[in-house]
């Protein structure tokens, strides 16, 4: 009896082992639609200071004359970089009314792009590159390292409000991986003491030296050159002779 | 504001694009059509215009192509991949809907990759759609049901092992008409474009990106809009379901009778969908004419006020002034009496806004029989001049399809987006497809679409007539190839209505005098109610004013409710006799009540604002002891001793060609003239005028409860409470 339940229920196991899907899905760290908090809500005030009103109009100025809802992202950008690395509501407002748009318009596009944060986040927005080669060069040992040094989790502010944690996709520096990135500055080639010394500093509000910790300049190979070695030839090498003035 | 770029505006005005209308030619219209294109669909050949799609061109030869996304009347959006064809040495499947045909592509609507590629589609489509069918109110009238079933695998391959749930969406909160069930939404965005293209409320959109991606709101915020129905229509899932008719029925237990909608004056297409002897729902009906296949709010979901609040017996009111349930043969009697000991002089008929023309020809007739001429309507109309005489004073002349063809809209004194909807959503058409522009003359309101506010005095229209006006409005006016003039019905009750009616026929004259188009109708009256057109073709007289100065003895009000003829208005030894269906203003004052029937309770004819006549048929039997609303005038004639010549519904319409034929040239309309009459005989009545022009609707809670039905309605009352609070949200 017991058995027959047995080989029914592994039956069952082989049926479904063939499913679509067999891994539970991601689930984003960020909300898709507007909650009210005390931080964000649609009643506090939201004004360009003088100085980014001048950065709206010369924007604004890019874009020709019934086009100008191309301005958008900039402008959310601008928004964003003038209230401490994140958006709240009320600025997106600002800038529908600024495009003479609806609202709506204006938070498809905030909430499309990640780079647009819509959650109040600490002064320094720490962004751990997870993707194949920073994860196969140690980036899980970094963002750890980080998580530790931080007390964020991922998707999280650190308790004393100064850091905020993501694990993003390719940040494009390869190369250099592992890296991560803070605000707008790149730290590459990193070890986890490389991680903990960036820390660091920022909690000390010092910054930290940005680019490659390997002594590279670049992505150049980091043992010299291995082509383009000789001297560069000059001009008309290897030109036809008829050609040669 | 958005407005289409023109090579998007020349591909909608295509015939292929927009479904056929009446074929309308314009002295201007240029005749060159480009060369047709030869395609072939599954081997048959068609010929279609360049710039024709290749789903439309498979619908012209009647294969259809399964979609979602893909709705006639809303841009392309081309996201749902349902429809998906093969192309001969075409590498992958195309979406139809979106790709131009091109000469000599050989389409395959049925081959192998084509059932593949949807089958693949609508595998995952299902991934992320509950199975709840059972518990969705789409079920049964379901696009993702239907095509899953035509098209789709049959079996699945989701097997939800580790129980992680499939994707799970947030409902959201857009009113009291629309319930939302986020996680059946397939993301087709026909929401999103009708709310931005028809509606013009841009409230929806899509959230986030990927698998996260939502269509919403983002924000908490109420579907703002007068046509918000339809988009539980255009959802071809469960996602946008109705609120009021949600759990009610499914769709092949109900009974569905076609009818004419009759809480506004344009007489939309609807079909009554009924069960048990309940109405459940209203549903619009396409017809290109007048609604295309929208219909307004207050017309789709004021249809609970019609069991509210009915009039289920005759009364009459007892020695201790309240009124009394009675049979009908007393109340008969007693309204015959009192209708009998009257002097002919004094007796007063009024007609509302919901009357029927058989009600309305019977009741005149019987008064004329009596003696009396006074019928009125409750909405005025000036009389002097050529009044009431010339049909083309008092009509919608240019036609309700015909003002998406118009260049410029001048608008006095209405606000068309509450008055009459689908009329403001064809203007919003013509302005956002066809770059026509729109002058308002009357207070500001929001019409969902830019327009050149010239101010609100009357003095404009003034000038305007006489030509002396230097605004900008003026030049385009006079600039405009076909332009359309919509006077409200409402700014003709003051002094100075005759005057600007004057003025506007003035106006519309000289502007139709210079035109190339010699055909083009440019004078509109918007009227305000259905029964009014009716009445007036009756030869009802307008306004109660003058007759309730006279101080009737006996008034008789046919289902009139708007307020204008009060106790107070009245001698103290009046006696009121109210026949209507709902028990609201009229019959608080009456005397004597005699319950009628509603317009989904009678086979009825109305005459819509483009003096159009269309019938209404008996979606459900009148409540109690209600009886339709001609056979109880007529049952009064014969106590009455003066029996009306009519005992069948097709005598009183016998009666009623002969009255006017258009009142039973069902569904046509005939085109008006005599303008220039019109304006001849109203010259003397061009005199100066002050006044400031106003709309009664002005916001959208002023919209939803208007009539007796509607202010029944307790959907109605719930849209005005949302609306208010709505107004109080910061978003």
């Amino acid at each position: 009896m017991l058995s027959s339940l047995r080989t029914g229920v592994k039956g069952l196991w082989r049926a479904s082992s063939r499913a679509l899907q067999t891994s539970s899905t991601l689930q984003h760290d960020s909300l898709f639609v507007h909650r009210d908090t005390p931080e964000d809500n649609p009643n506090i005030p939201f004004e360009f200071t003088e100085q980014n009103q001048k950065r709206v109009d010369a924007l604004l100025a890019i874009y020709p004359e019934g086009h100008k809802r191309a301005a958008m992202i900039p402008l959310l950008d601008l928004a964003q970089r003038q209230n401490n690395g994140w958006l709240p509501i009320s600025a997106m407002h600002k800038v529908a009314e600024i495009l003479n748009l609806p609202r709506m318009r204006v938070y498809e596009v905030a909430t499309f792009y990640t780079m647009f944060i819509r959650r109040p986040i600490g002064k320094y927005h720490v962004q751990v590159c997870t993707t194949t080669p920073c994860w196969l060069r140690g980036s899980d040992a970094v963002l750890n390292a980080i998580k530790e040094a931080t007390g964020c989790e991922v998707g999280g502010n650190s308790p004393c409000g100064k850091f905020s944690l993501s694990e993003v996709e390719c940040l494009g520096a390869c190369v250099n991986a592992p890296m991560l990135q803070v605000n707008d500055d790149y730290y590459e080639d990193l070890t986890v003491e490389d991680t903990k010394e960036i820390i660091e500093k920022l909690k000390k509000d010092e910054k930290p030296l940005p680019g490659p910790r390997s002594g590279r300049f670049a992505s150049e190979p980091l043992g010299g050159l291995t082509s383009l070695t000789e001297e560069p030839t000059g001009p008309g090498f290897g030109v036809q002779d008829g050609l040669k003035a | 504001m958005l407005r289409q770029p023109l090579s998007r505006a020349l591909a909608l005005s295509s015939p292929a694009r927009v479904a056929p209308l009446a074929a309308r030619r314009y002295a201007d219209a240029v005749p060159a059509q480009p060369e047709k294109v030869e395609v072939f669909i599954d081997d048959q050949p068609v010929h279609v215009l360049p710039g024709t799609t290749v789903l439309q061109a498979a619908a012209q030869v009647g294969v259809e192509i399964p979609r979602f996304c893909y709705h006639e009347r809303l841009a392309v959006a081309g996201n749902c991949r349902m429809c998906l064809v093969e192309v001969e040495k075409s590498p992958k499947p195309v979406a139809a809907c979106a790709m131009p045909v091109m000469k000599g592509m050989r389409v395959k609507t049925n081959s192998d990759l084509t059932r593949k590629a949807r089958e693949g589609v609508m595998e995952f489509l299902l991934v992320n759609h509950p199975l709840d069918c059972p518990i969705c109110d789409q079920g049964g009238e379901c696009d993702l049901q239907d095509q899953s079933m035509a098209f789709g695998s049959d079996r699945s391959r989701f097997t939800d092992i580790h129980f992680s749930g499939k994707r799970a969406v947030e409902d959201k909160d857009v009113g009291p008409l629309i319930k939302t069930i986020m996680t059946r939404c397939i993301h087709c965005t026909r929401c999103i474009r009708f709310a931005s293209e028809v509606a013009g409320v841009d409230d929806f959109g899509t959230t986030g990106r990927g698998t996260e991606m939502q269509v919403g709101t983002y924000v908490e915020k109420m579907f703002l809009s007068e046509l918000s129905g339809n988009i539980i229509d255009l959802c071809p899932v469960g996602a946008l379901t109705s609120k009021p008719y949600s759990f009610a029925a499914r769709p092949w237990e109900t009974r569905r009778i076609d009818s004419v909608d009759v809480l506004d004056p344009l007489g939309s297409n609807i079909v009554v969908a009924t069960r048990t002897n309940e109405v459940l729902r209203i549903l619009p009906r396409t017809n290109e004419e007048i609604n295309e296949e929208w219909l307004s709010d207050k017309s789709r979901f004021a249809c609970d006020g019609l069991k509210r609040q009915r009039l289920v017996t005759p009364m009459l009111k007892d020695s201790r002034g309240n009124l009394a349930p009675v049979e009908w043969e007393d109340a008969v009697v007693a309204a015959a009496r009192a209708l009998r000991d009257c002097p002919p002089d004094k007796l007063l008929a009024v007609a509302g806004g919901l009357a029927d023309a058989e009600a309305l020809v019977a009741l005149k007739d019987l008064l004329n029989r009596l003696g009396s001429e006074h019928v009125c309507t409750e909405h005025y109309f000036p009389t002097q001049g050529a009044g009431t005489d010339l049909r083309s004073s008092y009509l919608l002349n240019t036609k309700i399809a015909n003002v998406e063809d118009a260049d410029f809209v001048l608008l006095i004194g209405t606000n068309t987006r509450f008055e009459a909807p689908l009329l403001n959503a064809r203007i919003r058409k013509a302005f956002i497809h066809k770059e026509t522009d729109v002058a308002l003359v009357g207070p500001k309101v929001d019409l969902t679409y830019e327009y050149t506010h010239v101010g609100d005095s009357a003095s404009i229209v003034k000038d305007f007539a006489s030509g002396t006006s230097s605004h900008e409005v003026m030049k385009r006016l006079q600039q405009a190839k076909r332009p359309v003039v919509i006077l409200g019905a409402d700014q003709l009750k003051s002094e100075e209505g005759p005057a600007l009616l004057a003025y506007t026929q003035e106006l519309a004259h000289k502007l139709q005098e210079n035109l190339q188009d010699k055909e083009w109708k440019v004078l509109n009256v918007l009227q305000r109610t259905a029964s009014q057109v009716a009445a007036l073709d009756i030869g009802y007289q307008p306004g109660v004013g003058q007759a309730l100065a006279a101080g009737p003895k006996v008034v008789y009000l046919l289902g009139a409710d708007s307020g204008v003829v009060t106790r107070e208005s009245l001698p103290e030894d009046v006696t009121i006799i109210y026949q209507g269906h709902h028990g609201d203003v009229g019959a608080s004052i009456a005397d004597i009540v005699l319950p009628g029937a509603a317009y989904t309770e009678k086979r009825a004819t109305y005459v819509n604002a483009e003096g159009r006549a269309q019938q209404t048929l008996v979606a459900v039997s009148p409540p109690g002891k209600a009886r339709e609303d001609w056979k109880i005038i007529r049952a009064l004639s014969e106590v009455l001793g003066a029996g009306l010549p009519y005992d069948t519904l097709d005598e009183v319409r016998d009666r009623l060609s002969q009255v006017s034929p258009a009142l039973v040239a069902y569904g046509d309309v005939q085109p008006n003239n005599y303008f220039a009459q019109a304006r001849a005989l109203a010259q003397s009545l061009q005199k100066p005028v002050s006044g400031k022009l106003d709309v009664q609707l002005k916001q959208l809670e002023d919209f939803f409860m208007t009539d007796a039905i509607s202010r029944a309605s307790p959907t109605m009352a719930k849209c005005v409470q949302a609306v208010l609070k709505q107004k109080n949200s910061p978003y």
